[in-house]
């Protein structure tokens, strides 16, 4: 999936309506992420960020809407995870990204192997590209984790490093990362929040979800606040500290403030 | 210093390893104990005859405990193989499209277990128990509970080529077992579907979001056992020139007690088929063994259960951690003195 170099937006969803029965969980979303760009989408639990995430990376389709990915409009309709994949997302889960028992060369490329006829795996060939990425794309430096190391022998920063290294092999344009640093310790976060930079020095694109607003701050070019299956607010880093972000968000929550317009 | 962990680290790697050392040693008891008995090559060829059935249903166990599934059916499976072979060899005299149709009802069976557990979300334990009381039914009924006896069977193809014997002594069934735990290690370690088997039995969410299909794994996952429990009904089947509608019960412990010992773990996610084969001829010796060292009958089941206990504990102490440890251990014994003491600290590999 090499990327024309006109690209403008890496994606763009336009008045996306998702309703579960008669529930409406996303009113009328419309947003766009630049082709460079690492957004922060906020907001409580309940907002809304889930369902618009799934939406995003083919689990369910949205009630209405359009979707676009690449400048490129997608059917909806027949839009699913391979689809994503194909058309180059790729979603960080908390805690659903890497096989615990697995070697890394197996992590590395499930469910998308380098095969022979007849679907035998050629092992020599994956092993030699995961490590290259683990050396080169992840950095890892260390002794005594390799190739065939297995997933539970990293720590949890590392792991998210493994999943968004992959993503990045897999020539990714917007890599999703469905709150990824959840139950990490500071330390991880902070290689977590390495490996996101390097998503944007790749000139990649990328959605950051988070519950820690100091951690979207740093990483995101512009922040995104949705309540209620509405988006309230898009806001550029350049217009705004992480203090006012903060008073901001608080402000809302009573509130005090009228919906921000984009 | 550095040669010794090389070397030690190989032996880590070796598949099915410690599981391979105890069928050694016990079989150097054996030599030890009852030596007019071991020292032969009768002993070997009988176990050469008897232990494949029970091998080709423990590997295709193996596959499904690695994916996190049960299957308590396959030994009704057995009797069912068993009786639609002998049934088309009796009426028709066509012993190959028996041995055909009876695979095919194999895959069958496990194609239904496969839609219970992979489209209807019953728990393969419950479902699979279901099945096999179910099968088991429908072999008493149809068979009118009677043995059928197939001592013509002998002259036919079929018969030489599954469980002939080689040289005249050798039981061909050997190598069948053989050929197919080689050929299940690769679909198992060197092929997409075994490692899709892998990552479901780990985390089949993990896998679902990677883009495998987990349904359609899983109902393969069961059809390919049904087919390989049919196998181990027919080599039976043949071996004894007799079909009897309980046949496979007695199967259900002794292959579970196999993979087990072989070093799978219940958990899931990592099969060792090595050591299944192994441990399938460490369940099928130790009877005879025991017997042959004239200690008694009665101890037969307590030196099971001891060998058994030995080899799971053994596997747990030796899992991924253990060998980690122990080549450690080892490294500090090779080492001088005062590198060990600066050995090198595990932390701080990440970026």
């Amino acid at each position: 999936m090499a990327e024309p170099p006109q690209v403008r937006t890496s994606l763009r969803m336009v008045n996306v309506q998702k309703w579960f029965g008669s529930v409406c969980a996303l009113k009328d979303v419309t947003f766009e992420v630049g082709r460079n760009e690492i957004v922060g989408l906020i907001g409580d639990n309940g907002a809304g960020k889930s369902t618009l995430v799934k939406i995003l990376t083919g689990v369910f389709p949205p009630t209405t809407g359009e979707l676009y990915i690449a400048d490129q409009q997608v059917d909806t309709r027949s839009y699913s995870v391979k689809k994503a994949h194909a058309l180059g997302i790729e979603t960080v889960y908390q805690d659903k990204s890497l096989g615990e028992k697995q070697a890394m060369w197996r992590n590395f490329f499930i469910g998308r192997e380098i095969t022979y006829p007849l679907g035998f795996l050629k092992v020599g060939e994956q092993k030699r590209i995961a490590t290259e990425i683990m050396i080169n794309t992840i950095g890892f430096r260390g002794k005594g984790i390799g190739v065939d190391s297995k997933a539970s022998k990293l720590s949890g920063g590392e792991r998210q490093g493994v999943a968004i290294g992959r993503a990045m092999h897999f020539e990714a344009n917007l890599i999703i990362l469905d709150e990824p640093t959840v139950a990490l310790s500071l330390k991880e976060v902070r290689k977590v929040l390495n490996f996101v930079h390097k998503i944007k020095e790749a000139g990649k694109a990328s959605i950051y979800i988070s519950h820690n607003l100091a951690d979207v701050y740093e990483i995101a070019d512009r922040f995104i606040v949705i309540d209620r299956g509405e988006i309230v607010a898009s806001m550029a880093k350049a217009t705004i500290g992480l203090t006012e972000l903060d008073e901001f968000l608080l402000d809302y929550s009573h509130g005090l403030k009228d919906k921000v317009q984009p | 210093m550095s040669r010794a962990t090389h070397r030690l680290a190989f032996l880590g790697r070796l598949e099915g390893l410690p599981i391979g050392v105890v069928l050694a040693v016990l079989y150097l008891v054996f030599i030890v104990a009852a030596p007019s008995v071991f020292t032969g090559y009768r002993i070997y060829m009988s176990f050469f005859q008897t232990v494949p059935p029970m091998l080709v249903l423990a590997l295709g166990l193996t596959f499904v405990i690695t994916a996190g599934e049960i299957d308590l059916s396959f030994p009704a499976v057995m009797a069912l193989s068993g009786f639609v072979f002998t049934w088309v060899f009796k009426t028709f005299h066509a012993p190959a499209s028996g041995f055909a149709l009876a695979i095919a009802a194999g895959a069958l069976v496990g194609c239904i277990n496969g839609f219970l557990v992979a489209r209807l979300r019953v728990p393969s334990i419950m479902a699979t128990l279901a099945t096999q009381f179910l099968w088991y039914g429908v072999t008493v009924l149809i068979a009118g509970g009677l043995q059928i006896n197939i001592e013509e069977i002998i002259t036919t193809t079929i018969h030489t080529i599954f469980v002939g014997r080689l040289f005249g002594v050798f039981p061909v069934q050997a190598l069948w077992a053989l050929g197919l735990t080689a050929f299940l290690w690769f679909i198992l370690n060197r092929h997409r579907f075994g490692e899709a088997i892998m990552f479901i039995g780990d985390n089949a969410e993990v896998a679902r979001v990677m883009g495998i299909n987990v349904e359609a794994t899983r109902m393969w996952l069961f059809t390919i056992h049904g087919a390989l429990a049919a196998f181990a009904g027919l080599l039976l089947t043949l071996e004894i020139n007799v079909f009897f509608p309980t046949q496979g019960q007695g199967m259900l412990l002794a292959a579970m007690a196999a993979v087990f010992i072989g070093g799978t773990s219940i958990a899931g996610g990592q099969g060792v088929l090595v050591g299944t084969f192994f441990g399938a001829y460490i369940i099928g010796s130790l009877e005879a063994g025991v017997v042959a060292t004239g200690i008694g009958g009665y101890w037969v089941q307590l030196v099971e259960g001891l060998v058994m206990g030995a080899s799971v504990i053994l596997n747990v102490i030796l899992g991924d951690e253990g060998v980690s440890v122990l080549s450690r251990a080892a490294r500090k014994w090779a080492a001088p003195p005062e590198a060990a003491a600066t050995g090198q600290p595990r932390g701080d590999r990440g970026p």
